[in-house]
């Protein structure tokens, strides 16, 4: 019964929901709405109404142009590498920072380990271009100092991968260690206490209180990370390809982008953009409910 | 205390040194790009590898402070990110003070929709299409708005609001106080470490953000500071664009100085929040 003391009471509240619910409707959801000129020869100038409606070809485009073969396995290969060499890294920091005794030394590194997070990937890019670039860059003139050849690690499509690999995790082990040092902080003392009456040595703690108590966090956040297994940021990606290395560097994102605002073809982009997004929220959807199978409680 | 053992002494020094090896390479390409901003062209161009410039100069810096595409871009990233924060910390506050109210009619539904733009979106095109038909393109207008909340945030905030106990707003309503007061006075002074991270968290994404600035602004009068530097960098680096002969147009120290401006603001900032988001609110999202 919506009684007139209910509307007094929520009236207020309803109104300070109200911004926040109109960005949502307005910037998420009519998107949501125009990805049906992923299924229009869509003209600006004839607009949503006056566009023609064309069903799937624009997605059989997509699998037949060649170009979605390589994307997909592009993407696969990024994120597979950064499951499997990236995403140990903060799990080791935190464990570092776990076993750390002293605590303006923990507190220091760890404020230190932080910073790369909060440096942009326009920066993190120009630094390694500094560092890396063939001709000028810092390895380059100490490899030749030292009688090696000069590399092309910028622009030789061999070294992207490893290159964008390399600048996550400076970007991101400290910063990730975060979720893992939460999940640290739930262990009870006396634990430790008792395995060090026992004489447990540190290593042996590690092993048996330590790491048992992490690998429920490491479990669902590695499940997790799978879900993402069709994303990794526009940004990133875009910022270190270059005329070289767009055979292993580029992505649906950075496609999604040059097929939509640098060439026009508003129609083809949303059609890769709406696969991707599906492709996702299956993913997503999946590894969610695989997780509560599990006994987590999961995400949503 | 038992006394140490002697594995357990080299374990406790391993720890130690291989934290010290991490925190090194977090900060040497940092030091790097700082000694090259204070380096002549001469030196950067005879010695190889070096840390420490044996002639300190300003020269770079002050090159910039006098460059008025430069001092453009500074000043619009600061417009952006400071009144791009205030917008976010606007709508998010309020929206996740609101959902956080258990009485709340249709609250379950809006949370739906909001948890849903996590996991669904419309694109890049179809999200320009309306930030377009808006008549914001080439506005600040276009980045204020645009990413007005980011549900993260807000799922996580709404979390922290909700362990605040429901007994003070019973009691709030008994002195007659409405929901902007309670709100204002009572909630966000408890709420301090919540607010003081996610005005970070904006605060980065605002200033450090490179797509939306490329997309939805075209007139150089508009640039932000990342897409400034990004040209900066790109333009005349030989490795990368195809010409044969690129005429330098900046020099190294002023294009590093470039980079320490551009990430210095944050990295003097964070620190001083840091206590806040190292427990507490990211324990919350933990949690859920």
């Amino acid at each position: 019964m919506m009684t007139h003391g209910y509307w007094r009471r929520a009236l207020p509240v309803y109104l300070m929901i109200l911004p926040g619910l109109l960005y949502f409707i307005v910037f998420k959801y009519i998107p949501m709405f125009g990805v049906s000129i992923a299924f229009m020869d869509y003209s600006p100038f004839k607009g949503i109404g006056g566009s023609e409606w064309i069903g799937w070809d624009q997605f059989r485009r997509l699998f037949s142009e060649g170009d979605f073969w390589l994307l997909l396995r592009n993407t696969l290969v990024l994120n597979l590498l950064d499951a499997l060499i990236f995403f140990p890294a903060p799990i080791l920091v935190a464990l570092l920072l776990n076993e750390a005794r002293v605590k303006w030394f923990k507190g220091a590194v760890q404020t230190i380990l932080y910073a790369p997070n909060f440096i942009s990937w326009v920066v993190i890019v120009g630094i390694t271009l500094q560092l890396f670039a063939t001709g000028s860059g810092a390895i380059n003139n100490l490899l030749e100092s030292w009688g090696y050849d000069r590399i092309e690690l910028m622009t030789d499509p061999h070294y992207f991968r490893w290159v964008w690999l390399l600048q996550n995790i400076w970007q991101g082990s400290g910063w990730g260690a975060i979720i893992f040092l939460a999940a640290l902080s739930a262990v009870d003392p006396a634990l430790y206490e008792a395995a060090e009456m026992d004489g447990a040595s540190r290593l042996r703690q590690l092993r048996h209180i330590t790491l048992p108590a992490l690998s429920g966090a490491i479990v669902i956040l590695f499940i997790l990370r799978m879900g993402h297994i069709m994303d990794l940021g526009f940004e990133h990606i875009f910022l270190l390809q270059n005329p070289m290395n767009q055979n292993v560097s580029e992505v649906f994102e950075t496609f999604i982008y040059k097929i939509g605002l640098n060439q026009g073809d508003y129609s083809y982009s949303t059609a890769v953009g709406l696969f991707k997004s599906v492709i996702g929220l299956v993913m997503v959807l999946t590894v969610n409910k695989l997780a509560k199978r599990l006994g987590q409680e999961g995400v949503f | 205390m038992k006394r140490a053992t002697g594995t357990d002494r080299a374990f406790g020094l391993a720890v130690v040194v291989l934290l010290i090896l991490a925190a090194i390479a977090a900060l040497l390409p940092l030091f790097y790009v700082l000694s090259i901003s204070f380096s002549t062209e001469k030196e950067y161009l005879t010695r190889g590898f070096y840390l420490i410039p044996k002639k300190f100069t300003l020269d770079g810096y002050l090159y910039l402070m006098a460059h008025p595409g430069f001092r453009s871009a500074f000043r619009n990233a600061v417009v952006i990110s400071v009144v791009g924060t205030v917008i976010n910390m606007a709508f998010t506050t309020l929206m996740a003070y609101g959902l956080s109210k258990p009485w709340l009619k249709g609250r379950g539904t809006i949370n739906f929709l909001v948890v849903f733009t996590m996991l669904f979106s419309g694109g890049m095109i179809p999200t320009y299409l309306v930030v377009n038909a808006l008549g914001l393109i080439d506005t600040f207008w276009s980045l204020w708005l645009s990413s007005a909340i980011t549900a993260f945030n807000l799922v996580v905030m709404r979390g922290f609001f909700r362990t605040i106990p429901i007994e003070l707003e019973e009691s709030a309503r008994m002195d007659g106080s409405g929901e902007w007061r309670l709100l204002t006075t009572i909630i966000l002074p408890l709420s301090l470490p919540a607010v003081a991270t996610f005005t970070l968290f904006y605060l980065v994404y605002n200033w450090n953000t490179y797509f939306s600035a490329i997309l939805y602004l075209n007139d150089n009068r508009l640039m932000p500071l990342q897409v400034f530097l990004r040209q900066m960098l790109i333009e005349d680096d030989p490795s990368i664009s195809n010409a044969s002969s690129v005429e330098y147009h900046y020099t190294p120290a002023a294009k590093m100085a470039a980079i320490i401006i551009t990430a210095m603001p944050l990295l003097i900032v964070y620190p001083f929040l840091q206590k806040h988001f190292n427990k507490g609110v990211l324990l919350g999202s933990v949690k859920g």
